[in-house]
């Protein structure tokens, strides 16, 4: 094994990682508001869509990008105000906002199918990427820097910062938090719009990136995925960026394993495990005694300040 | 309609009274009806985007005589029943269901229907009113083997499949045997992603194997993004289903293209002529359901040339990939020196041939 093998491997486990990543640091800030927002799916979808057309016609990538963010903020708007302002079930709803985005995406794609992306180059010049090293560093686009940058600034924000105390104080006790004048509503409202919009960019990442063209539901439920990684790293940062890459290791080395003769477990299971991993959360998030102690105490419950 | 007269009543019904006439002139050249329902949507430039690409050509062929309906997105669950009887009940003569996952849908409804004629795209299911069809995929995939044959430095190839079933089994045997031919050497290394629409997997796989040192990698997967990741790295691939050539410029040596259009030409045809009888169809190079797309012109003639003589050698009967000595993964010999595999035991294939690396 050399390392160049080694650095080779290490770029399939970053490229697998990223949006998973990203989606689940959006999600991980809805759900310390006390939100729990199972739409994750739909907007990346939507901002896998709305990136790849709008770099398309403006032929500017970081106008696409900015887009993805910008439509999946709005789709989560569509949630928020169904969930906050109206007082409906946040499971059902973020179910419904997941088919929805499969749903809208694929409208807004039937033009876009059989294009292939813009060329996104990597931020960094490319004589760093040629080398065999550095290219680990310096050789991935965007996306990649963008999700570390976000993880860690979302780690530092919840455990350093007065916002961040406020923000789990109202997912924590929502009852207190309004009882002493802060908005619980407003501020639910911008944490749902943060997932969104990270959520957005992390579909983008799949259609401008990782396979740069649209193709209905690209995402393939790794929007799942992301749900699953927030629940499973008891709602921490550090946990979540670990979790992420220990799945992207994971899902490597299967492949790895498979194209050198062995099967580490029987295919029919890979083949069933993001459906086992969504059902795991959904079992995971509706029974209460099974839920971890970490978990924001006012998760998925709505607020009604006069009720 | 609060000002209608007693003038515009009696308008009404002189024209009403002309109906029947228009009807029964209209009735002798109505054209004949053929409905298709679709697993994808017509744009997603594989599997169901071939299917309306036949449809098209069906209509081209037969002009005024047809009218034809499509249905896309069709679940292959039981919400596929009532979308077959709306079709039949809207006087569609003939059906054609192009998916696999559609078979007791289209028998059921058949039943229902015993004037209508369906078609099942994959299966194997049949009725007096109810045909099967499908295509020798196989051949072409003979064709791109003895590309990569060519092709490979390495002597190692790759093939991203979806799931173990006879088709990719057929598939990727077919593909090595061919290589194989060329250079006795050639190992391929075979990846099952456990999924046919997973474009960041197929990406993920793409870059695995060619990190174990795959120089031309092939896909039964239905995504260009394989493609794309080939035509970064600098190695070589295939399209699947369409030619891919614009998503890889230069890593797309040609595609296997699915076509479509002379089956339901020659089936609608007959339903005209009164001809059509419940059969089976599983057609390939010979008859045009499968071609070959134009090669890259980076390829070097004798490469060509040597892809040509398998396509000739299908089209004149004379050659077949499943010709033994064929060996399995273990050293056994499965197919004697000589003899052709019979296409009953290539629908039900389960075992790699020597040469194969799977897990």
């Amino acid at each position: 094994m050399t390392l160049s093998f080694i650095i080779d491997a290490l770029i399939t486990v970053i490229g697998i990682t990223t949006p998973i990543l990203l989606a689940a640091s959006g999600e991980l800030v809805v759900e310390k508001s006390g939100v729990i927002n199972l739409g994750v799916e739909g907007m990346m979808l939507v901002g896998a869509i709305t990136g790849f057309a709008v770099s398309f016609e403006t032929g500017n990538p970081w106008i696409g990008i900015a887009a993805a963010a910008v439509a999946g903020a709005a789709t989560s708007m569509i949630f928020g105000i169904l969930v906050l302002s109206l007082g409906t079930n946040q499971v059902a709803t973020g179910l419904a906002l997941t088919i929805f985005g499969i749903g809208l995406s694929s409208l807004i794609g039937s033009n876009y199918t059989g294009f292939a992306a813009m060329p996104f180059d990597p931020p960094f010049p490319d004589e760093w990427a040629q080398d065999a090293i550095l290219r680990v560093f310096f050789g991935h686009s965007f996306f990649v820097y963008f999700a570390i940058i976000v993880i860690f600034t979302i780690g530092w924000f919840l455990s350093h910062t007065r916002a961040g105390l406020v923000l789990r104080a109202v997912g924590e006790n929502d009852f207190s938090a309004h009882s002493i004048g802060y908005s619980v509503i407003g501020i639910r409202y911008c944490a749902i719009a943060f997932g969104g919009a990270v959520a957005g960019i992390a579909g983008a990442d799949f259609s401008m990136v990782i396979t740069p063209l649209w193709a209905e539901q690209m995402t393939a439920g790794r929007g799942w995925i992301a749900l699953a990684l927030v629940v499973f790293s008891g709602w921490r940062a550090g946990r979540l960026l670990a979790g992420a890459y220990f799945f992207g290791i994971l899902m490597t080395l299967e492949l790895y394993a498979k194209a050198s003769g062995y099967a580490i477990l029987p295919s029919q299971f890979w083949a069933a495990m993001p459906y086992l991993i969504a059902v795991a959360v959904l079992a995971l998030i509706s029974s209460r005694d099974g839920r971890s102690g970490k978990e924001p105490a006012c998760l998925g419950k709505p607020f009604m300040p006069n009720g | 309609m609060g000002n209608f007269t007693r003038r515009d009543f009696v308008k009404a019904a002189a024209a009403a009274s002309t109906l029947p006439l228009l009807g029964a002139r209209a009735n002798a050249a109505e054209p004949l009806k053929v409905g298709f329902i679709f697993l994808g949507p017509i744009g997603d430039y594989g599997w169901t985007w071939a299917h309306n690409r036949g449809r098209l050509e069906l209509e081209k062929e037969l002009g005024s005589q047809i009218k034809t309906t499509y249905v896309e997105n069709v679940k292959e669950d039981a919400s596929a029943v009532p979308i077959l009887r709306d079709l039949a009940r809207q006087g569609n003569k003939i059906i054609f269901a192009t998916s696999f996952g559609y078979m007791d849908q289209v028998l059921e409804v058949a039943k229902e229907f015993p004037d209508v004629k369906f078609e099942h795209c994959t299966g194997f299911k049949r009725a007096p009113n109810v045909s099967t069809y499908n295509s020798r995929f196989h051949e072409g995939r003979a064709v791109t083997g003895t590309i990569a044959g060519h092709v490979s430095k390495s002597g190692v190839i790759g093939y991203l499949g979806s799931f173990k079933i006879p088709e990719v089994v057929m598939g990727v045997n077919a593909f090595t045997l061919a290589a194989q031919a060329v250079n006795p050497k050639i190992q391929t290394k075979l990846v099952m992603i456990d999924s046919w629409f997973d474009p960041a997997k197929e990406t993920a796989a793409t870059q695995t194997l060619a990190n174990l040192g795959c120089d031309v990698i092939a896909t039964h997967t239905d995504s260009p993004a394989p493609l794309q990741f080939c035509q970064q790295k600098g190695i070589f691939g295939f399209g699947q289903g369409a030619d891919m050539s614009k998503f890889a410029p230069k890593a797309h040596l040609t595609a296997i293209e699915d076509i479509w259009g002379p089956h339901y030409i020659k089936r609608v045809k007959d339903v005209l002529a009164g001809s059509w009888k419940s059969d089976d169809f599983w057609d390939g190079i010979k008859e045009g359901n499968v071609k070959v797309s134009p090669y890259n012109a980076s390829l070097p003639k004798d490469v060509q040339d040597a892809a040509n003589k398998i396509i000739d050698g299908y089209k004149a009967g004379s050659y077949d990939v499943f010709t033994g000595p064929i060996f399995d993964q273990g050293g056994t010999l499965k197919v004697k020196d000589g003899e052709k595999m019979g296409l009953g035991d290539l629908a039900t294939i389960d075992w790699y041939v020597k040469g194969i690396q799977s897990a």
